[in-house]
């Protein structure tokens, strides 16, 4: 779908990091460390070996016709690009499916290792590390798609309350980490410790501001297993993941310093420095909440190209990355502002489908570049012509980092304490200076130095792989251990609730008003005033007008919990057999069948394809409503067997009495009824409506006022009762015109006789019950011939519509949100007492003979 | 200056110790009531609905209500007030109290209660230590009444949903025949039990002098 051109633009990009080894003249990029003695063309290393001298057959003066041809040459480097992709991949395959070893040591730490091997064997074949990450590489190619995947999966609301928090430790404490970095190593080497180096302070500077970062990769490899509490885990994360866009800019600014040269470096040039800094930082992450806004607005109109709306985000968020780089203004910081901000009214405009697609798309990206990332970094240290070992420097190095990130982290917390209601303790403390992994973007910097400026650059290079080895494989490692040990406050894993979504939303009106009342501006009063001014303005720019006010959280939750059930009342009904007939094709066919006749004529044109759908059986997947799907999928599948059939079921049938979700869930099919299905529920709702209200007319009793509550259950358990043997006996003929939704094929009946009727419901209905008709749907009315239009409707709707009526409240009493309030489960027949006594009647009677479904399983 | 900090420190010493705000936070909120009250002695119902701000909260009138409640004083009261006097209205305020780092564990719990208590009390519109289906719908349909346009059955759904959950955890068996009346304090106790009430339920009271920003 959308991904496939995206993956293919990807390739494309990631062509260039194997291709590196193989085309260094034609990459003009200075920075690149690579390859010696290779001649350009030769191939002849890593897997390319056994292909080299055939590519020059291409070459050989044509004799003949060939009938195929070898032509390595043209294919090389996106061939080894996809080679080296799968290769990582397939590391990553082989290190999760041994789950004890992963329980133990992390995945990025085994990935790295991974690496060591790869580089050993490709060192071992050519005698020089052809493949390794260039840095460009890993900021144009790889780096971009974790970071969007870290912005757009962001928790907003615990990210925004915890800002303050995170940026004094990203702010702050990198620039305290390389500060403090620098200047020790420069009283170290001045005292002798490190023998005979030619490094000034200022490359010291540089050196600290490249290592100084948290790198969000690693520490989300590693934090993502251990499971801490989520303000520990969002101060980590955030702070790492801001950390690196302050790094890149404190080394774009040490490193111009260091092109300087000392003696240029004046007060001035120091508060241009500083200046540009800021500028820096906030410049890109401004662009990048316009970048997000763009993003927005634009999916607010891409309902005609649903298909590719998912590649929007992506290349916009790409985009943004680009432009802050091209712009010289922080990357990094951009292009996580921009998934921050987009991610709520993205999620909302674009069709669900298109969300799960970019979420899941966003996941495939990040993952596989972190796989790929982890990766290289091992193979790049298998390579002679870096390490440059100097114990004293190495060691003071690694020593300094640590003891310094535990002193930044402990002296900004006991500020931040200072202000924190909920004061970080002891323990956090020390996770969070022992989470400061190191990882890909120091390394991807010390590429990037100069080394005609710093000579000892090499030196540099291997510290920081060796600091990050250090902490990501033995810090990785003894986390675990370390959290358990010290008995850090885990994440609570809570099921959704509603009593708590709802207790949450009284929390937050109650302290606000208590706030207001009391003359106080705090916390909760800003965020309030946030979300008027979101809700007032920014939602009516960004969002369609379709979603913008179905976006509560509640409902979210309560339409995902009844789902759920729903689905558990399927599995529960398909295990004791009960609803054994959902698997049965034919009832599906016959229904089918049914409609079509009966109303080919009518509405010829929205039923054109139908029928074909429902054969081939696959469309279900087509529904409005694969919503929710996605999640309640993954819970059925863990917890159930073969649910997947009762799923596909459940989506075509679920959503079909539910008014009042149905535009909520689809989005972009809100205003235009183009789906079959749809019309087809209208049209059933509407004719039930109609019945009951022609009931209520005859015998003077006021129309049900919540029929759409009954409507689904009803549709629901239909099924059962058509297929229920003594179904028949209570029904006299006349009925089935007007089930239209039976399972049931007793189709004795002739069609043109039944036609007028109907058509006269479907006209009538819509105009006499707009409720029912959300939308106006020209297409069905427009085919009404008008001398149909009032032919009898004769006493022979009367009986019918009274067994409807009596029929329809009858509702399965587990689906506990779905069911009005029934909080005594004594029995299905309770919640109908108000009701005329022939209901019982009908409810017992219609009962499946085959176990009924549970009563009592919520209780 | 001097004196008249020692004389309105001895006014104030006794709702200091009742409910445990500092001095300054007193001060404040006196400064608010007078505001609030338009220099009078007491503060009616109006006055706080009154306050701009307050216009968009979906549970004003609860909240303006538990003002008024008389279980909210400690005092084992029922009943409401007409108007209230300053000391009632930082008796309600004292339930927005953070926990300070030096409260013992028996303190927090203590607290935690009387938090529990007050969010209890609004609920429980009737007094009867019950919150009853009808009242929980009715505070579930207020509260989202303001968020778009979820009609009043789906607000009604919600609320049955949500007290069927509170049903079925807190009472696990659950005979065919019994009715479940409503959430007693108990078990609105354990539907919080995951909550930090303590640090969740606060409002951060100001130690400074606010008068310059409200003026």
């Amino acid at each position: 779908m959308a991904t496939t051109w995206r993956s293919a633009l990807s390739l494309y990009m990631l062509l260039l990091m194997v291709s590196r080894g193989l085309s260094l003249a034609s990459d003009g990029n200075k920075i690149e460390p690579v390859d010696t003695k290779q001649d350009t063309r030769s191939g002849s290393h890593g897997e390319a070996a056994s292909s080299s001298d055939s590519g020059s057959e291409v070459n050989v003066t044509l004799t003949t016709l060939p009938i195929v041809s070898w032509k390595w040459e043209h294919v090389s480097e996106p061939y080894l690009v996809a080679l080296w992709i799968i290769v990582c991949w397939l590391c990553k395959l082989i290190i999760e499916a041994n789950h004890h070893v992963t329980n133990v040591i992390p995945e990025s730490a085994l990935l790295i290792g991974f690496g060591f091997i790869l580089g050993g064997i490709v060192w071992g074949a050519d005698l020089a590390q052809t493949f390794k990450l260039s840095q460009r590489t890993f900021f144009f190619f790889l780096l971009p798609q974790i970071i969007l995947d870290t912005g757009y999966s962001m928790p907003n609301k615990l990210f925004f309350g915890n800002l303050g928090g995170i940026l004094v430790y990203a702010i702050i404490g990198t620039c305290w980490n390389a500060a403090s970095l620098a200047l020790s190593l420069w009283g170290c080497q001045k005292g002798g410790a490190m023998g005979d180096l030619d490094i000034g302070f200022l490359q010291y500077l540089l050196f600290g501001s490249l290592i100084a970062a948290v790198d969000p990769v690693a520490v989300i490899a590693v934090f993502e297993q251990v499971h801490v509490n989520e303000v520990l885990f969002i101060l980590v994360f955030g702070e790492s993941l801001l950390n690196d866009g302050v790094t890149v800019v404190l080394f774009n600014v040490c490193d111009a310093f260091v092109t300087l040269g000392g003696s240029k470096i004046n007060a001035v040039e120091i508060i241009k420095g500083i200046i540009s800094f800021f500028v820096v930082a906030f410049g890109g992450s401004l662009l990048g909440f316009a970048f997000g806004i763009l993003i927005s607005l634009l999916t607010r109109c891409t309902k005609n190209i649903q298909i590719i709306e998912a590649g929007f985000v992506f290349i916009l968020g790409y985009l943004s990355y680009l432009t802050a780089e091209m712009l010289s203004l922080s990357a990094i910081l951009s292009i996580v502002f921009c998934g921050i901000c987009c991610q709520k009214y993205i999620n909302a405009n674009m069709d669900e489908s298109s969300v799960n697609t970019v979420r899941y798309a966003m996941k495939v990206f990040a993952n596989g570049s972190e796989t790929i990332i982890f990766v290289f970094l091992g193979i790049s240290a298998i390579d002679k012509t870096i390490w440059v070992w100097n114990t004293g420097f190495i060691l003071l190095t690694l020593f300094f980092i640590l003891i310094y990130r535990f002193m930044g982290t402990f002296i900004l917390t006991w500020i931040l304490n200072r202000f924190r209601l909920v004061p970080i303790g002891l323990i956090d403390q020390v996770i969070i200076s022992y989470g400061g992994l190191r990882g890909a973007v120091a390394y991807g910097l010390a590429v990037m130095l100069d080394e005609t400026r710093i000579k000892e650059k090499n030196l540099m290079l291997c510290t920081t792989l060796i600091v990050v080895y250090f902490t990501v494989i033995i810090q990785g490692i003894t986390m675990k251990p370390l959290v358990t040990w010290l008995n850090v406050k885990k994440a609570s894993v809570s099921e959704d609730s509603l009593i708590e979504k709802v207790q949450n939303k009284v929390f937050d009106h109650m302290l606000v008003a208590i706030e207001d009342i009391s003359g106080q501006i705090g916390h909760n009063y800003m965020r309030d005033k946030w979300n008027n001014f979101e809700d007032k303005w920014l939602s009516k720019l960004l969002l369609k007008p379709s979603v913008r006010k179905n976006r509560d959280n509640i409902f979210a939750v309560f339409h995902r919990l009844n789902l759920k059930d729903a689905m558990s009342y399927v599995a529960e009904g398909e295990r004791k057999g009960s609803l054994e007939f959902i698997r049965n094709e034919s009832a599906f066919i016959d229904f089918t069948k049914k409609f079509d006749d009966k109303f080919s004529e009518v509405m010829s044109d929205i039923m054109a394809d139908t029928s074909s759908h429902y054969n081939r059986g696959s469309s279900m997947r087509r529904d409005p409503v694969p919503s929710v799907c996605l999640e309640v999928h993954e819970q059925a599948i863990k917890g159930m067997n073969g649910v997947e059939d009762s799923h596909h079921l459940l989506q075509q049938h679920l959503y079909k009495g539910r008014k009042q979700h149905l535009h909520r869930y689809s989005r972009s099919n809100f205003s235009v009824n183009t789906d079959e299905n749809e019309v087809q529920e209208i049209f059933q709702r509407t004719m039930r409506r109609r019945l009951e209200s022609f009931k209520s007319a005859k015998m003077g009793v006021a129309p049900p006022k919540k029929i759409s509550k009954h409507t689904k259950k009803d549709q629901q358990q239909k099924k059962p009762n058509g297929n229920s043997a003594d179904k028949c006996k209570s029904y006299h003929s006349g009925d089935e015109d007007f089930e239209f939704s039976e399972a049931d094929s007793a189709n004795g009946y002739d069609v043109p006789g039944s036609l007028p009727m109907r058509v006269t419901y479907r006209a009538g209905a819509g105009i006499e019950n707009p409720t029912f008709m959300p939308d106006p749907d020209p297409t069905a009315s427009m085919h009404i011939p008008p001398w149909l239009a009032d032919t009898e409707v004769d006493s022979s709707i009367a009986a019918p519509s009274q067994r409807a009526q009596v029929r329809l409240p009858w509702t399965p009493s587990n689906l506990r949100r779905l069911a009005p309030l029934r909080l005594s489960t004594n029995s299905t027949d309770s919640f109908m007492l108000p009701e005329a006594p022939a209901t019982q009647q009908r409810g017992n009677e219609q009962q499946p003979p085959s176990a009924p479904p549970p009563t009592k399983r919520h209780m | 200056m001097g004196a008249s900090q020692t004389h309105s420190a001895y006014k104030y010493q006794d709702l200091m110790t009742k409910t445990g705000f500092s001095l300054e936070q007193i001060k404040n909120l006196h400064y608010r009531f007078r505001q609030l009250s338009e220099n009078n002695e007491t503060l009616s119902r109006e006055n706080l609905e009154n306050i701009k701000d307050l216009a968009d909260n979906p549970i004003k009138k609860q909240i303006v209500e538990a003002f008024f409640d008389k279980r909210n004083q400690h005092q084992n009261e029922m009943g409401s007030f007409e108007e209230i006097g300053f000391e009632q209205f930082v008796m309600v305020m004292s339930h927005f109290r953070p926990p300070t780092p030096k409260m013992t564990e028996e303190e927090k719990l203590a607290m935690r209660k009387d938090k529990l208590h007050f969010l209890f009390n609004m609920h429980d519109s009737d007094n009867d230590g019950k919150i009853t289906l009808e009242e929980y719908r009715k505070v579930v349909e207020e509260l989202l009444s303001m968020s778009g346009d979820i009609e009043k059955d789906t607000a009604r759904g919600i609320a049955d949903a949500a007290m069927l959950e509170v049903a079925s955890t807190n009472v696990p068996n659950m005979g065919p025949d019994d009715y479940y009346e409503g959430i007693t304090f108990e078990h609105f106790e354990q539907m919080f039990k995951e909550v930090e009430m303590e640090s969740r339920m606060h409002v951060r009271f100001l130690d400074v002098d606010t008068r310059t920003i409200h003026s």
